[in-house]
């Protein structure tokens, strides 16, 4: 796709401070990386670490107070057409009073195309989430994990080249969450899209990408960045066997480990300046 | 007790206490002999000779008229108006003191300037006049409703591309919708009670007239005729309000009870 060999996404020196002055709070210091096309990261960190925020940055929903999201090239300032992102709280970010097929339809309506791309996008999203019997029912009537997979086909229908998914499996049961992972890598074939994936759960991380990016704790920073050489296709069995596999787990592991360990002399540090500066 | 047998309690406790109060009233009366408190076979009749249907269009229509229109034009402003003030903080800050403002004021004391401004005790003052405090519940509701959707549906239209009217047709509108929904009950039967009001204050037909000439001429069973009538208008009004709800928000019922789980 890019010509030039420049990398289809980079975030570059990304900051994000809320608020100013003495009350300012910096989620993220300083974050870079680049995504090659059709590649999948996952972005890992210790809880509270601003994944969520800097993949607002990314989407273009949150104006990053430093740095620059270049897509192709060009500075991301708003929500771009060629961007897709999941929200973990499915139940919110789906339409209660549409149905699965009106949801995935949704933003679709404001795209120049016929009726009948409209609704073979649709459809043909909904058969690869493999909820085509689904397609009349309300998102409440669904379970947790069928209704993130109608949030999947959603941003499928959209055809974006690029998928970003904020947690997206946090919230459902592990049996669930093994069998949405492999309908994520599946996806990403047929549809042949470039994700950004945020999690905190190390396995899925691993399993899931090319490359993991490990942040830091607030204020952010990257703390390295991993290649997964794993084979694929991928297995929940077979790939979590291999010696590899556990590794690259325990290695993710150990430095958010690590990172998770210091901030708390650190807030407590916060803590007793905050205290003497109320006193002051 | 079972599921049936309670069912079928409920809605017998239900009709039975009307009964008894009605059956109350006509023993009370009949033993009174009181005028002011006619019998109740006497109120049925005098009910039937006014409004079935003798005067029926005489006077029930043109009420009926005033606040369909009163109440309609009240929603409409209501949303039109509550959906940017629900979206702009500057909007509300410049637009919330006028709004409770008003909607403090009694109604009875913007009646005789109401008639002034107007020039009219006809349908032009009463529609209005309905319509101006018709439209405060419904356009509180619609802001509070406006501002109580949840940000990740927000940022669902906003990564999606969805702008402008789009948004508010597809995101916003439905979303209050079950606020807008319980404004409009309020100013429903605000309406029956502005009705009577202006025509009770000035006019030549219409319910409040009805009771207005009966108790001129002393004639204590019109006038109870037309209470009953205007407690039955009430009741069908919102009986048929809360049908449309039903039909229009099925949804959100079967969204609330997934989630109550």
């Amino acid at each position: 796709m890019s010509a030039s060999g420049a990398p289809l996404l980079e975030i570059e020196n990304v900051g994000k401070m809320y608020g100013t002055g003495a009350k300012a709070t910096h989620a993220i210091a300083d974050v870079s990386f680049a995504l090659d096309d059709r590649e999948f990261v996952c972005v890992v960190g210790p809880s509270g670490c601003g994944k969520t925020t800097l993949l607002k940055c990314v989407g273009g929903l949150l104006r990053p107070t430093r740095g620059q999201v270049l897509l192709r090239g060009k500075q991301v300032n708003a929500p771009p057409e060629e961007m897709a992102l999941v929200f973990q709280e499915y139940g919110r970010s789906l339409m209660p009073w549409a149905s699965v097929r009106n949801n995935v339809l949704l933003p679709l309506r404001h795209k120049s195309l016929g009726r009948r791309e409209r609704k073979a996008l649709v459809e043909e999203a909904l058969e690869a989430v493999g909820l085509t019997r689904f397609i009349d029912h309300y998102p409440w009537q669904l379970s947790g994990g069928m209704q993130q997979r109608v949030a999947i086909a959603r941003a499928l229908a959209y055809q974006p080249s690029i998928l970003l998914m904020d947690e997206p499996f946090a919230s459902v049961d592990a049996q669930t969450r093994g069998d949405l992972e492999d309908l994520v890598l599946r996806v990403r074939e047929e549809f042949a899209v470039t994700i950004l994936f945020v999690t905190h759960d190390i396995d899925e991380s691993v399993y899931l990408s090319d490359r993991v990016v490990v942040l830091t704790h607030a204020p952010t920073e990257v703390k390295e960045v991993i290649d997964v050489d794993l084979p694929f296709p991928r297995d929940q069995l077979a790939t979590k066997e291999l010696p590899e596999f556990a590794h690259l787990r325990a290695h993710v592991y150990r430095l958010i480990k690590r990172e998770q360990a210091e901030p708390a002399e650190q807030e407590l540090a916060t803590v007793t300046t905050a205290t003497k500066g109320d006193r002051a | 007790m079972s599921r049936r047998t309670y069912h079928a309690a409920a809605i017998a406790a239900e009709i039975a206490v009307p009964l008894g109060i009605v059956a109350a009233w006509q023993l009370w009366t009949v033993h009174a002999q009181d005028p002011k408190f006619p019998r109740l076979s006497t109120i049925l009749v005098q009910f039937r000779e006014l409004w079935l249907f003798s005067q029926f269009g005489l006077h029930v229509v043109p009420s009926l008229e005033r606040i369909g229109l009163g109440f309609g034009i009240a929603v409409v402003l209501g949303v039109a108006l509550g959906i940017p003030l629900g979206l702009s903080r500057w909007g509300r800050i410049l637009a919330m003191p006028h709004i409770e403002w008003w909607r403090a004021m009694p109604p009875p004391a913007l009646l005789p300037i109401s008639i002034v401004l107007l020039h009219s005790i006809g349908n032009r003052q009463k529609v209005s006049f309905i319509a101006f405090f018709c439209l405060f519940p419904v356009l509180l509701n619609t802001i509070d409703g406006v501002r109580g959707i949840d940000p990740t549906m927000i940022e669902t239209a906003r990564s999606y591309g969805l702008r402008g009217f789009a948004r508010i047709r597809r995101i916003v509108l439905p979303a209050a919708l079950p606020q807008i929904f319980a404004g409009m009950r309020t100013s429903l039967s605000l309406a029956v009670i502005m009705m009577v009001l202006t025509e009770y204050f000035s006019s030549t037909s219409g319910v409040g007239y009805v009771l207005l000439i009966s108790k001129n001429t002393f004639q204590l069973a019109p006038m109870w005729a037309a209470i009953v009538l205007i407690g039955v208008l009430g009741y069908v009004l919102n009986l048929l309000l809360i049908l449309v709800e039903r039909r229009v928000l099925a949804w959100h019922r079967g969204w609330r009870a997934a989630a109550a789980q």
